[in-house]
C-alpha cells in the first residue's frame, strides 16, 4: 500500500489563497529501467492521475507520466470560500486508489 | 566581507575515477537516443489541438543546474485573475530531451485560486523545458527553460 | 556582483553567495557562508555541499521524502510482533528512550566483545524481543526504523566512543580509511580528505561524512544505510565491496562517525 501525506491547513479566512502540499510512496517505474542482472526491462507501473476535490467537487487534478519521480510531490493553490472537507485521490495505473481526506474550517 | 576561494581543479588524478563511475552510471540510464525535439513538438500539438503558442504568461522555475537529473524540482505559475470567465485550463510539461517527453499536465479551476503548482521530475540531461499554458477563452501560452543536467551519481 | 580571477585568468562574473560552479573544468567555491551547526571547527556537513535545491528540499520537513520512512518507522514502534510484544511494549516513550541513540552507534558490546552498528542491535531486538527475523540493512523495515530513531536525534552531535574497548576498532577502521584500494587505488581519504569542494565529474565532492544516514539520496530515490553508501564509494574505485554489517564496515563506520565528530544528526538527510 502507498503511504501518503498531506499538508493543509485547518483553518482559513474567506478569500486566503492557501498551499497544500502532497507526498506519497511510489517507485514510478517508468518502464524505461533494467534489471541489472538479467537485463530485462522492469516493467512500468506508475501513478497516472492526482485528483484533489473539495466537498466533492474537483477544483485541481494533474496527469502524471513515467518521468514523474519516485516518492511524488505535488504542490498547489486553493482559494477558501467556505468551510468543507478535502479529499486527495492518487490513482495507479494497475488500478490501486489511495485517497487521504482532511477537513477546513473557514471563518 | 566576502571572502572567496577559487580553486582551478586539477582533474588528473580523477580522470580514472571518474571514468569508472561514469560506466556504472550510463549503464543505469536507458538509451536517450530516441528523444527527439519531433516528438515533444508532435505531443504539444495533440495538448492544444495544433492552436498556436505566444511566448508569455507561463513562468516555469527549473535549478539552473540539476544535481541529480532523477529528481529535479519543477514549479509553474501563470499570471491569470482565475476567475469564473478567466482562468487557466491547464498547463502541461514537456521535456524535450527526454526519451518519452511528457512530464505532467495540470488542470486547474477557478477553485483553484492561482494557477500555481509544483513537482519533482526526471530529466535524461541538459535540455529545454517548454511549459504550455491553456486558458478558459482558449489562447494558449508557452515558455521554455534551459536546465543543465549533471550525471550525479558518483560515490555508489 | 563580483569579479574574480582565477590562477588561469578566466573572469568570472556574478557568483552566488554559498554555492559552488562549474565552470570548465573549474570550481569556484565561495567560503564565507556561514554553516550554522553544519560546520563543527572546520568539519562541514554532506549538507554543505549540497545545491540550495537540495538542501531545500531536506530543510523542509515536508518535502523532504524520507519523512515519509520517518512516519512509517513511527507506525511501526507499535507493531505487535511473532511473540505479541512491539517496541513499545518496552520502549513506551521512543522520543525519550531513543533521544542521543543514533549519535552513539556503532557501541562497542559486551556480548560479541566487538562494536555493534546501531542495524545490528535493532536485529537483536527483533529477533530476541519480539521473535521476529533479522532485516537486511536497507529493507523498507529496517530503513524506516532507522529513520525513524535517527529523526529523534535530530539535531544532537554526533559522540562515539573510541577509547576503552573501543580503541583496537577504531584504530582498525581508521586503517581502513587510509588504505588505498581497488583498480583506482584510492583510499576514502583521497576523495574526502584531500578533495572535499572539488568536482569529480559531475559531483561536488564532500567529507564523505555519515551524521545525515540513512540519507535520501534522489539518485537511489529512497533512503539508503551508511553500509550501502560504503559498498558504492568501494565499488566506484573498483575495489571488493563488504557486506553491509561486516566487521570492516562497522569499525569503518565508528571512524568516519568520529570523524565528523560534533555534526548534527540530520536524519533523513537528502543527497544527490
Ligand atoms: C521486551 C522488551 C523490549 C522490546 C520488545 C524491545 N526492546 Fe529495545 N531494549 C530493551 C531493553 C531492556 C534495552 C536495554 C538493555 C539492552 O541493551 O538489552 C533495550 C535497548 C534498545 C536499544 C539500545 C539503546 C541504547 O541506548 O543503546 C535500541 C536501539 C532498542 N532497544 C530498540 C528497540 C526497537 C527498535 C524495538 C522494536 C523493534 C525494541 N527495542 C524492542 C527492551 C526491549
Ligand atoms: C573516487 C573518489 C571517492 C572515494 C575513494 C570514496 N568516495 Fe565516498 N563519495 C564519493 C563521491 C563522489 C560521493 C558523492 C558526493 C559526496 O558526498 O562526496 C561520495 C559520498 C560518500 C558519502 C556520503 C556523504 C553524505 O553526506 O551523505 C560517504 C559516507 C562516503 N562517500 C564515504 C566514503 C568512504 C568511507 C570511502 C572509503 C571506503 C569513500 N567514500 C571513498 C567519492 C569517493
Amino acid at each position: 500500500m502507498a503511504k501518503a501525506r498531506v499538508k493543509a491547513p485547518k483553518k482559513a479566512k474567506a478569500g486566503d489563497i492557501v498551499t497544500i502540499k502532497t507526498l506519497i510512496t511510489h517507485k514510478m517505474e517508468s518502464g524505461r529501467r533494467k534489471n541489472k542482472k538479467t537485463g530485462e526491462v522492469i516493467p512500468r507501473h506508475i501513478i497516472d492521475k492526482f485528483t484533489a476535490k473539495f466537498n466533492g467537487e474537483t477544483f485541481f487534478s494533474s496527469d502524471w507520466h513515467g518521468a514523474i519521480s519516485a516518492n511524488p510531490y505535488m504542490s498547489f493553490s486553493f482559494k477558501a470560500s467556505k468551510s468543507g472537507e478535502f479529499e486527495f485521490i492518487w490513482h495507479d495505473e494497475k488500478g490501486e486508489i489511495t485517497s487521504k481526506k482532511s477537513k477546513l474550517v473557514v471563518a | 566581507m566576502t571572502k572567496m576561494k577559487v580553486e582551478v581543479l586539477d582533474r588528473r588524478q580523477f580522470v580514472v575515477a571518474s571514468g569508472a563511475g561514469a560506466a556504472a552510471i550510463i549503464a543505469g540510464f536507458s538509451s536517450a537516443a530516441n528523444a527527439t525535439p519531433e516528438k515533444a513538438a508532435e505531443w504539444i500539438k495533440k495538448l492544444t489541438n495544433g492552436a498556436k503558442a505566444t511566448e508569455g504568461k507561463i513562468k516555469v522555475d527549473l535549478p539552473e543546474i540539476a544535481e541529480n537529473g532523477n529528481t529535479v524540482p519543477i514549479k509553474v505559475s501563470v499570471e491569470s485573475p482565475m476567475t469564473a470567465d478567466n482562468y487557466v485550463k491547464a498547463v502541461h510539461l514537456i521535456a524535450e530531451g527526454n526519451p518519452a517527453p511528457e512530464l505532467c499536465s495540470f488542470y486547474f479551476t477557478p477553485m483553484s485560486g492561482k494557477a500555481n503548482a509544483a513537482t519533482r521530475v526526471r530529466l535524461a540531461r541538459t535540455q529545454k523545458v517548454i511549459g504550455i499554458a491553456v486558458m478558459s477563452d482558449g489562447k494558449v501560452y508557452m515558455s521554455q527553460t534551459q536546465v543543465k543536467v549533471t550525471i550525479g551519481g558518483c560515490g555508489g | 556582483m563580483k569579479n574574480v580571477k582565477s590562477k588561469r585568468g578566466w573572469k568570472l562574473t556574478s557568483i552566488a553567495l554559498g554555492s559552488t560552479l562549474m565552470v570548465g573544468a573549474m570550481a569556484i567555491e565561495v567560503i564565507a557562508k556561514d554553516w550554522g551547526s553544519h560546520e563543527v571547527d572546520g568539519r562541514r556537513s554532506g549538507y554543505t555541499y549540497m545545491t540550495d535545491e537540495t538542501r531545500a528540499v531536506q530543510d523542509d520537513n515536508f518535502e523532504n521524502p524520507g519523512m515519509l520512512w520517518v512516519e512509517n518507522g513511527e507506525a511501526l514502534w507499535s507493531k505487535a510482533g511473532a511473540n505479541g510484544k512491539s517496541c513499545a511494549s518496552c520502549h513506551a516513550d521512543p522520543e525519550k528512550d531513543m533521544k542521543g541513540v543514533m549519535p552513539a552507534y556503532p557501541k562497542f558490546d559486551k556480548r560479541t566483545g566487538k562494536m555493534i552498528s546501531l542495524e545490528q542491535m535493532v536485529n537483536r531486538e527483533l529477533v530476541e524481543k519480539m521473535g521476529e527475523k533479522a532485516e537486511k540493512f536497507d529493507s523498507k523495515k529496517m530503513l524506516s526504523l532507522m529513520t525513524y530513531i535517527g529523526n529523534i536525534s535530530k539535531g544532537m552531535p554526533v559522540n562515539v566512543k573510541i577509547d576503552g574497548p573501543a580503541k583496537p576498532f577504531f584504530e582498525k577502521g581508521k586503517a581502513f580509511y587510509y588504505q588505498r584500494r581497488g583498480q583506482l587505488d584510492l583510499a576514502c581519504s583521497n576523495c574526502h580528505e584531500d578533495n572535499p569542494g572539488k568536482q569529480i565529474r559531475a559531483n561536488t565532492l564532500s567529507e564523505g561524512q555519515i551524521n545525515g544516514f540513512p540519507t535520501y539520496r534522489l539518485k537511489w530515490q529512497k533512503p539508503g544505510s551508511v553500509h550501502r553508501r560504503f559498498r558504492g564509494c568501494n565499488k566506484n574505485v573498483r575495489a571488493k565491496p563488504y557486506k553491509a554489517g561486516s566487521d570492516e564496515y562497522v569499525n569503518l563506520e565508528l571512524f568516519v562517525k568520529w570523524h565528523g565528530r560534533g555534526l548534527p544528526v540530520e536524519t533523513p538527510a537528502v543527497r544527490n
